[in-house]
């Protein structure tokens, strides 16, 4: 099984045994995560939400023997980073610094809208590594037609029509994976 | 409109960019710059000499034994000397 398959428990367990490529798919797995909840969550500078990124993955790799729940790796990731977070804002002296509970609708949501957008990103890998990447590229890394067409040899007349197939099939995918999002449509 | 249309799917893709590659390529060197770490203080702990060279100047120190700084966690090798 490829690494980019395992499930997290048996990722985890992998890095526990000094598996280095384990090491590098869980940091790949996790990373837009922790980036996200610096920079969005909590609206970190670059160079302090670098600062917090960086204390996270030793954390978690110092403390991989010490994971109660090997599958709870995800929400305990997040928590952690919250906590950095949280530490880093109170520990800072700047007076640009923004304060956690100023931030509007609080990190609560924005933290839950993260998950939710995890979660998204791992039905994607049940997408066609082409509708993967289209979506990807368009809607994560901000990249035009132009780009996406060029990288992927394709003419980019047809990306707008393939990323509404690759969008509905996402949908299918979700919902499967979710019953209750469909449910609640 | 839906819970989870796909305007709502595309807003979640967004909401997830990539780090900055070298940050994720700092991180996932995290296992060997924990064995160059063990290693440097493995040998400050044998040679008092080469301890006491790193306590003084420990970015010079090391590239003078041919480490790299860039790629070891200094603060944590300073705290290690410390202890």
């Amino acid at each position: 099984m490829q690494l980019a398959s395992l499930p997290d428990a048996q990722l985890v367990a992998r890095c526990r045994g000094g598996d280095e490529d384990a090491w590098r798919e869980l940091v790949a797995r996790f990373s837009r995560y922790v980036f996200a909840i610096c920079s969005q969550a909590f609206r970190l500078r670059p160079d302090d939400a670098e600062e917090v990124f960086q204390e996270v993955f030793a954390r978690t790799y110092q403390h991989l023997d010490k994971l109660r729940d090997d599958e709870a790796i995800r929400p305990w990731i997040g928590q952690l980073t919250r906590r950095l977070c949280i530490d880093h804002l109170r520990s800072s002296s700047r007076e640009d610094i923004v304060d956690p509970a100023a931030l509007p609708g609080g990190t609560d949501e924005a933290m839950a809208t993260l998950d939710e957008a995890f979660a998204v990103h791992e039905a994607m890998a049940e997408l066609s590594e082409n509708c993967r990447e289209i979506l990807d590229r368009f809607f994560a890394r901000d990249e035009s037609y132009q780009t996406i067409g060029t990288a992927l040899e394709i003419p980019s007349g047809t990306i707008a029509s393939r990323i509404s197939r690759c969008l509905a099939r996402l949908r299918e995918i979700f919902e499967g994976r979710n019953p209750a999002a469909d449910a609640s449509s | 409109m839906t819970a989870y249309d796909e305007q709502r799917l595309a807003e979640l893709i967004k909401a997830l960019p990539p780090a900055p590659q070298a940050w994720v390529e700092a991180a996932q060197e995290l296992p060997l710059a924990r064995g160059r770490l063990d290693h440097i203080v493995a040998r400050a702990e044998a040679d008092l000499a080469f301890r006491d060279a790193l306590i003084a100047n420990l970015e010079e120190a090391l590239r003078l034994e041919g480490y790299e700084p860039e790629t070891i966690p200094l603060d944590e090798l300073r705290r290690r000397l410390e202890d």
